[in-house]
């Protein structure tokens, strides 16, 4: 009887505990306290971001009412289709601004991807003369802002005829230093051992970069991606791409947002969608980002 | 003693060739891993060795892209110091916003960081979101110049002239008073960026036993446990998010230049990079514009290596 009783409770499938057990030296006058305080700042963090989503979907009389509401009353997605109406009607179409964009972010992310990928996996798994001295070097260029280089960077530009170009924007950004200083440090947690492995079965180099190594640092993928989605999706590219064709959304918000009052709902619109793209690559990547982040560390 | 001389030197040459014969053969081995890294090396070296070092030599000479380069000293740095009014206010409006900005931004990175990370997960998750958004939606932030437009109908007027504090309109971005306190807000409010997302992973990755330990010596509350245990293990990540604040606060252009116009009366809210774009791309002299990232480059690294030292002896 009593080792039957035993077995049941042994039996009893494993239940988390409701309430989580409290680390020993918080108070909880304290936690309250936290929960308000960044409840607070996480309202006015996000109430501009709230503020133009609305200002989007608002028709045009709310959008001068007074005094202003923030939600919109009838939501429409009218200034969403203005976008794609009145300036379908002008020289250069909304979507060709979108397309722009969208063609200079893939095509850079997907080049950084590869060429830092590679780069970072021997730095990060080989020893060989020079190899410390590049990685410092791409710590520095970390150190200060794409603006420094800007005019050398245009001068040059201009020598290699890429002026006027998508390659004026692309390109760069394939040697953009932080991607590949992240790629290179969470590489480095790679065990050893999985490479050797596959390389005693007889893979070649390549076959290990692309077979063993990269399906394995996905994490940076992801990291390395929105970093750099970021960043082109955000460019504006006016001192590189003179043609109207060729430039950016962004360059198109600042057209609408210049033209007045009656673009109000459309200028908001163009935030939304330059804003959503980045935002959504981060919502949905998040665990894995912050995966690769963990190792973002800068030792000395 | 000449012979000895001569017999030493021999030597220091001769291991000198061994050390060379060493590399040489050490990089005939890795041949491979050149030939990974080479892609991302040379580009590496075209858009970002490169233009420092044209930078420091265009700095040196007088250049407008159709004259090839004429060498003309110091004259750029001496004008640039001297004679160039604009300059200063440029260099004084970059400091002043870097001063508040950077290390404030680096505080509220990491204390939201640390707050968030007492958060349950998924409200931790989404916290994060929330807090990360206002800089990866980098141009959200002209919806700033609809709550400060400058007549009554701007969100900041009509809240202050309700209320009785104002009777006439305050012109936000026109009015050199208000320009830089109201771009500080701005840059604060997109400060928690890489940093922000690099300390997040750092706090959950330090090892719990830590605390544990910590709890047995006597930890009482958590600053105690935030200066004790926390802060030391983090100390890479802070490194990083220094790195990441520096070269933000001092890169400082977009939103003045967006939020308060280009140029922005009485230049009040011109900064370091406002400048160099203004003699670049406006008026093409480019070895003036050299100088200005010159001095905007030397004053990024230095502040970079002061604050690492400092960084250093967090925790010692």
């Amino acid at each position: 009887m009593s080792k039957k009783r035993k077995i049941e409770i042994e039996e009893k499938p494993y239940r988390k505990p409701l309430v989580k057990k409290r680390k020993p030296n918080r108070s909880i006058a304290g936690d309250v306290a936290l929960y308000i305080f960044l409840l607070l700042v996480a309202m006015i963090m996000v109430f501009p971001i709230v503020y133009a989503v609305n200002a989007a979907l608002k028709p045009l009389d709310e959008l001068f009412m007074f005094p202003p509401r923030v939600f919109a009353k009838n939501p429409t997605m009218d200034n969403f289709a203005d976008l794609f109406v009145t300036m379908g009607k002008s020289w250069v179409t909304f979507s060709r601004y979108l397309f722009n964009t969208v063609f200079i972010t893939v095509v850079g992310t997907a080049g950084h991807l590869i060429i830092a990928s590679m780069g970072a996996f021997v730095l990060a798994k080989y020893e060989f003369p020079g190899a410390k001295t590049f990685f410092k070097l791409v710590t520095v260029a970390m150190m200060f802002s794409y603006y420094v280089t800007g005019i050398p960077n245009y001068i040059l530009i201009n020598k290699l005829g890429w002026i006027d170009t998508y390659w004026a924007i692309i390109i760069p950004a394939f040697a953009s230093p932080i991607g590949f200083f992240l790629m290179k440090q969470f590489m480095e947690g790679l065990p050893t051992s999985l490479i050797e492995a596959a390389k005693i079965d007889g893979a070649n180099e390549w076959k290990v970069f692309f077979q063993i190594v990269m399906p394995n640092v996905k994490p940076a993928w992801m990291t390395l991606i929105i970093f750099s989605v970021q960043g082109l999706w955000n460019n504006r590219a006016s001192t590189y791409i003179y043609s109207e064709e060729r430039k950016t959304l962004v360059f198109a918000l600042q057209q609408i947002q210049a033209g007045g009052i009656a673009r109000t709902g459309q200028g908001a619109a163009v935030l939304v969608v330059v804003m959503i793209v980045p935002i959504l690559t981060f919502v949905f990547s998040e665990s894995q980002i912050l995966e690769t982040m963990a190792s973002s560390g800068l030792k000395d | 003693m000449k012979e000895q001389k001569d017999s030493y030197f021999k030597k220091y040459f001769q291991l000198r060739k061994h050390n060379a014969q060493v590399a040489l053969k050490k990089m005939k081995v890795s041949k491979n891993c050149y030939i990974f890294l080479a892609p991302y090396a040379i580009l590496f070296t075209m858009f970002n060795v490169f233009p420092v070092v044209a930078s420091i030599y265009f700095s040196f000479t007088y250049y407008n892209v159709l004259e090839s380069p004429r060498f003309i000293g110091l004259n750029n740095y001496i004008s640039l110091i001297l004679e160039d009014d604009i300059f200063l206010i440029g260099i004084k409006n970059t400091l002043i916003i870097a001063v508040v900005t950077g290390p404030l931004g680096y505080i509220m990175s990491f204390l939201f960081a640390w707050l968030i990370n007492e958060l349950p997960r998924w409200v931790r998750s989404v916290a994060v979101v929330v807090f990360y958004a206002p800089s990866i939606a980098a141009n959200v932030f002209v919806i700033f110049s609809v709550f400060f437009r400058g007549d009554a109908y701007g969100y900041a007027n009509a809240f202050l002239m309700n209320i009785g504090i104002i009777d006439t309109p305050i012109y936000w971005f026109t009015n050199p008073k208000y320009m830089l306190p109201i771009c500080m807000v701005v840059i604060l409010w997109m400060s928690l960026g890489q940093g922000f997302l690099s300390f997040v992973a750092g706090l959950q990755g330090v090892d719990r036993a830590q605390y544990e330990a910590g709890y047995m010596d006597g930890v009482r509350n958590r600053w105690q446990e935030l200066w004790f245990i926390t802060l030391p293990s983090m100390k890479p990540m802070l490194m990083f998010g220094a790195v990441m604040s520096i070269t933000q606060a001092f890169g400082v252009c977009d939103v003045t230049m967006q939020l308060c116009g280009y140029p922005s009366t009485d230049y009040a809210a011109r900064t370091i990079v406002t400048h160099l774009f203004d003699y670049g791309f406006t008026r093409f002299e480019m070895g003036y514009a050299c100088a200005i990232a010159t001095i905007l480059f030397l004053m990024m690294i230095l502040t970079n290596k002061a604050i690492q030292s400092l960084l250093r002896r967090v925790g010692t």
